[in-house]
This record gives C-alpha cells, sequence and structure tokens, in this order.
C-alpha cells in the first residue's frame, strides 16, 4: 500500500495520516504512474476491440480508409452469417470433447504418478523418475512426424481420440505434482491407513482434498494448452468436420479473403469460450502460476 | 536426487516425538510394487507417444520412407547428409534464432515492466491483470486473424493511424526486412502474460517491512525499485529467461498461420521446415533427420542453461 504513496520523510509512525493525505492530494508521481499504467492496458485491449469494432460493421464499411472506430450502422450480420454456416459451432463442439478428454486423462495419469513417486519405493524408481523428468527437455514438435505415422497405423486420424491421447504426456506436470505432495506431511495418510484405507482410497479421500488448488492450477493450464493447441490437431485432422477450433480458424478462415467483418467476427467468436473460463477463473489462474513460479 | 532430499528432510522435521519410528518409516521404506502401479498409467502413455515415437523417427532417418508409402529401404546416412549440407536447413534454423533474439529481451523486460506498474497502482490492480493477461488465453489463430488484419499494408488499423498523423506507413508482415520482428512484436502481446503473472507474484510475496524499512531510511521510490525490487527478484528473472528461451525456440504455429514462412522464405523456422519436408515433400525419412538435429540442439542449449544459472545459483 505505501508504495502507491510518497513515503513519509520523519517516521513510520504517521503511516495512516500520510495515507488519508495521499488519498486528497496525489503526488504528482503518483498520478502519472497511474496515467501511464492506465494508457498501457488500454493499449492493450486495442486489437481485442479493434477486431470487435470491424465485426460489427457492415461489410461495405470495413476497408474505410482513413479507419474508423465506430460505425453509424452497427450490425449483427457477420455473426450471423458465420453462426449460419455452422462449422464454427461444429469446431467449437469438437475442442469441447478433445479438450475435455486431455484435461481428465492429463490429471488422472499425472496425479497418479506423481503420487506414485513421491510416497512408495519401487524397484527402477530414480531412473523411471529421470527418464519422465528428461521428457521435459524433448520439444513435442520435433516427433510430429512419427507420432503422425503411429496415429494412422492405429487408425486414430480424424478421431477425439487421436487429437487427445498424445496431448497427454505431460511430465512437466507430474514434478509439480510431486513437488506438491511432497511437502504435505504424511500424518494424516499414516491415520488414515491405520483405519484400514487402502494407497487409492488414501490418495482420494485424503491427499486430493488437500491438494484442490494445484489440481485445479493444473486442469486449468491442461485445458488452455489443449484448446489453444495448433500443431497437432493440425496435422492430424483432415476432414473439416473433425477440426478443432483454433485449426478451423486458422485453416479455413483464411479462404474467406476480403469479408474482414466475417473473419474478425469468427476471431471474436474464437477468442469467447476461453475469455469467459478466464474471467470466472482468474483467481486459480494468478495463484497458479505463482504457485509454480515461486517455488520453481 | 529430489527424493533423496526430500526423504532426509522428512526424517529431520518428523523427528520430533518418535524418530525411531520415522526412521524406519523412511529409511528401510518396503520395497514395493505398488508405487509401481501408480506409475504405470503414465508410463505407458509416455512410452506409446513419447519414447516410442522417439525411437522410430530415429530409425526413419536412415530409410527412404515417404508418407505416401511405397517400399522403403536402408540409406544409410543420406538424410543427414543432405539435412546437414542444405543451407535451407541453416536459414531457417537462423530465423529460429533471430526469432528467439528479438522475442526473449522483449518478453522478460516488458513482462518486468508490466508487473512494476502493476505492483505500483495497485488500485487499478484487477484491470491491468485482466488487460495484460487475457491475450494469453486466445487461440493462436485468432490472434493471428486479428494481427494480419491491424497489419494489412492498404486496409490495415497500423497504417490507417500512421497515415493519419502524416507518416508513412510499413510493409508489416510483407516484408523480408520487417516480417520476423512484426511477428515478435504480435507474439509478445499475445504471450507476455505468463512472464508478467509470474514477476507480479514474485514481487508480491516480497515482504512489506523490507520496503517500509527503507522508506524510514529515506529511500524514494525509484531507490526502492532498484536496490530491494530488482535484486530480490534475480531467481525469477532467471527462471522466466531460462522459460522463454526455451519457449522461444520452439517457436512455429504464430509464425506459419501469419507469413506462411515468408515472404521468400525469410521467416520460416526450423519447425516448419521439419513440417515443410516431412508432410508437404512427403519425406519422412529427411524430416525425421531435420527433427533430431534441432532436438539435438534444444536439449544442449537446455542442459547448458540450467548448468549455467545452477552454478549462478550457489
Amino acid at each position: 500500500m505505501t508504495t502507491a504513496t510518497r513515503p513519509p520523510a520523519t517516521s513510520g509512525a504517521s503511516r495512516v495520516e500520510v495515507r488519508t493525505t495521499a488519498r486528497r492530494r496525489p503526488a504528482p508521481g503518483v498520478i502519472a504512474l497511474y496515467t501511464v499504467a492506465a494508457l498501457a492496458a488500454l493499449l492493450w485491449l486495442v486489437p481485442l476491440a479493434w477486431a470487435i469494432a470491424t465485426s460489427i460493421k457492415p461489410e461495405g464499411e470495413t476497408t474505410a480508409m482513413p479507419p474508423t472506430w465506430f460505425t453509424a450502422n452497427p450490425t449483427f450480420e457477420a455473426y450471423l452469417n458465420v453462426l449460419g454456416r455452422g462449422d464454427i459451432v461444429r469446431w467449437t463442439a469438437n475442442s469441447l470433447i478433445s479438450t475435455t478428454l486431455v484435461t481428465v486423462l492429463t490429471l488422472i495419469v499425472c496425479v497418479l504418478a506423481a503420487y506414485g513417486f513421491s510416497r512408495f519405493d519401487f524397484r527402477g524408481r530414480p531412473w523411471l523418475f529421470a527418464l519422465i523428468i528428461g521428457g521435459i527437455l524433448i520439444p513435442p514438435q520435433t516427433l510430429i512426424v512419427p507420432q503422425f505415422v503411429l496415429m494412422t497405423q492405429l487408425g486414430l486420424v480424424d478421431t477425439y481420440w487421436g487429437i487427445a491421447l498424445p496431448q497427454v504426456v505431460a511430465p512437466v506436470f507430474v514434478f509439480i505434482l510431486k513437488r506438491f505432495f511432497d511437502a504435505i506431511p504424511r500424518d494424516y495418510e499414516d491415520a488414515a491407513r491405520m483405519d484400514g484405507a487402502g494407497p487409492v482410497r488414501v490418495l482420494w479421500s485424503v491427499v486430493l482434498p488437500l491438494s484442490r488448488p494445484i489440481l485445479t492450477a493444473v486442469g486449468i493450464f491442461t485445458f488452455i494448452g489443449a484448446w489453444n493447441n495448433f500443431l497437432w490437431p493440425f496435422l492430424v485432422t483432415t476432414a473439416p468436420e473433425m477440426m478443432t477450433l483454433p485449426v478451423g480458424l486458422g485453416t479455413v478462415m483464411g479462404g474467406y479473403g476480403i469479408q474482414y467483418a466475417q473473419v474478425m467476427a469468427s476471431a471474436v467468436l474464437g477468442a469467447v469460450p476461453l475469455l469467459v473460463v478466464f474471467l470466472l477463473f482468474q483467481r486459480h489462474i494468478v495463484t497458479g502460476v505463482a504457485g509454480a513460479g515461486i517455488k520453481g | 536426487m529430489t527424493h533423496s532430499t526430500t526423504d532426509s528432510t522428512r526424517t529431520v522435521t518428523g523427528g520430533a516425538g518418535d524418530a525411531s519410528h520415522v526412521v524406519v518409516d523412511v529409511r528401510r521404506r518396503p520395497t514395493t510394487w505398488t508405487g509401481l502401479w501408480f506409475v504405470l498409467p503414465f508410463l505407458a502413455f509416455y512410452l506409446l507417444f513419447l519414447v516410442w515415437p522417439a525411437i522410430v523417427g530415429l530409425g526413419y532417418s536412415f530409410t527412404d520412407r515417404s508418407l505416401a508409402g511405397g517400399p522403403v529401404s536402408l540409406v544409410g546416412l543420406d538424410n543427414w547428409n543432405e539435412s546437414l549440407t542444405d543451407p535451407a536447413l541453416y536459414d531457417s534454423l537462423w530465423n529460429t534464432l533471430v526469432f528467439t533474439l528479438l522475442s526473449v529481451p522483449i518478453m522478460v523486460l516488458l513482462a518486468l515492466g508490466l508487473a512494476l506498474l502493476t505492483d505500483h497502482a495497485r488500485r487499478l490492480g484487477w484491470f491491468l491483470r485482466l488487460s495484460f493477461f487475457a491475450p494469453f488465453v486466445l487461440p493462436v489463430a485468432v490472434m493471428a486473424l486479428i494481427w494480419e488484419w491491424m497489419y494489412n499494408p492498404s486496409l490495415g488499423l497500423f497504417n490507417g493511424v500512421l497515415g493519419q498523423i502524416g507518416l508513412e506507413g510499413s510493409q508489416w508482415l510483407f516484408s523480408e526486412d520487417t516480417a520476423m520482428f512484426s511477428v515478435v512484436i504480435a507474439t509478445a502481446w499475445w504471450q507476455v502474460g505468463f512472464n508478467y503473472l509470474l514477476y507480479l507474484a514474485a514481487m508480491q510475496s516480497i515482504p512489506k517491512d523490507v520496503y517500509e524499512a527503507a522508506s524510514i531510511d529515506g529511500a524514494g521510490a525509484w531507490q526502492r525499485v532498484g536496490r530491494i525490487t530488482l535484486p530480490m527478484l534475480s531467481r525469477t528473472t532467471v527462471l522466466i529467461t531460462v522459460l522463454q528461451l526455451i519457449g522461444s525456440l520452439r517457436v512455429f504455429e504464430q509464425v506459419y498461420l501469419m507469413t506462411g514462412g515468408g515472404p521468400n522464405f525469410a521467416t520460416r523456422t526450423i519447425i516448419q521446415y521439419i513440417y515443410d519436408s516431412g508432410f508437404v515433400g512427403l519425406r519422412i525419412g529427411l524430416a525425421s533427420s531435420m527433427a533430431y538435429i534441432f532436438m539435438a540442439l534444444v536439449v544442449v542449449v537446455s542442459i547448458a542453461q540450467f548448468r549455467f544459472f545452477a552454478q549462478k545459483e550457489d
């Protein structure tokens, strides 16, 4: 709080007083700071605002030069045209299905693996852990060719499983979750075990409830990552009706060429689902990044 | 490595009441198969979709296998020779390096600047966080569509505004000289939010009394930023730089969507060249050798970075 106000020159005791004065007459430095901050934030919103402004113009006005921000004849025609074609709805559904698959599977397998590494000793454990953590170094994009051949052999091209399965391999989440589990005191689990609970039961009813923040963070970031993944779904879907939202927007929309209001309307529609997720989970996202960063 | 440290800490911290129990529990933890069952599902995915493709891909690089099918024969080191003597491969590596060298400093410093603003302008906190982070959740295709439209040389917002204030516009994505830089600017807008949140979290975890003590000693706002905030953020800066460098080397999607690698291949990154060779040129063997050359470079850079920064931290 004091960082935003002028520090008292004499002593720290009069802080409350200083703060009330500052509220009435902010120092020039504070005014400048807030002005710069507000301008930067507004500048950051320009691309999104421009996309929205373009999308509600009649198609004939979009190419006017010099550009205008506000149209005298706002219209939702571009949105109706895009939605009427139907493919963007289909792509959104595809994204929702494949992304949910990725998120659920990732959470299950990563939590199990992290708990196994955190709590149990077994033959070859250090080796296996090193092997999995080493996978963080490998850029997944370098494996696209053999992964694609594998998917062809498994007959999973143009299927939801084909889109989802290779994305489930996320060694970094095993690492993050293991570190979180390591920090949970084992006394609770010992108590549950003495009551006769098996290892899966202990994980489910003792460890997972204590891990809600990290599970939420991993879940949200898996979801965002899978939703926005482009390269793999782009390779493994060839039929337009199987494309995910980013792939459909990236490949098919280019074909609409100069109908800028429609192109921007589809961009806005493509942005909406995750912006909603972001607004709903803003706090979890912020603390999730914070937790990963500070401990990292 | 990691688990042994944890175990010994556990022995120390847990040794309050009945130390003997803890020591038995940890040191002679029974070696059972239970842990392996937990690890098995992940391991199955990992082996099938990462390890196996990595092995198979290495095998492909010694064959003339085509994506179109047809007979496959061993060709020895031909693909590796062709890749390593291909000027276009070095061009694409160079383009990737240019993107990395431009984007890393911009995305680290910009994140720091925006986080400092947010940390000081507390009353605008939620609005600033929303503006700076929101682009991060946009699909790459959305970001590319919007920026292509703003960069449009004859109809776009940027040249329109420049024209209004009497300046000459730029060709942006359509000139070899400016295309990569234009992509970097768009990328910074899109992705800086993640680094920004990391910085912001680190800043807000600095104890308040440190600042108060400095204020009492008469340090001004700038001095407090320079003498307290920045030094205490050095670990975070290292982390962000490492992550950003590794991330930037893997660049592909936004460049591919915004420029297609052009004009005249001036922005074709190495991953696009692997894609072009394998999925457009259908030469799986050749593409695999390129993928391995790039993978080796990334692994070397990553390990070198970790060792360098690990030494520095000690």
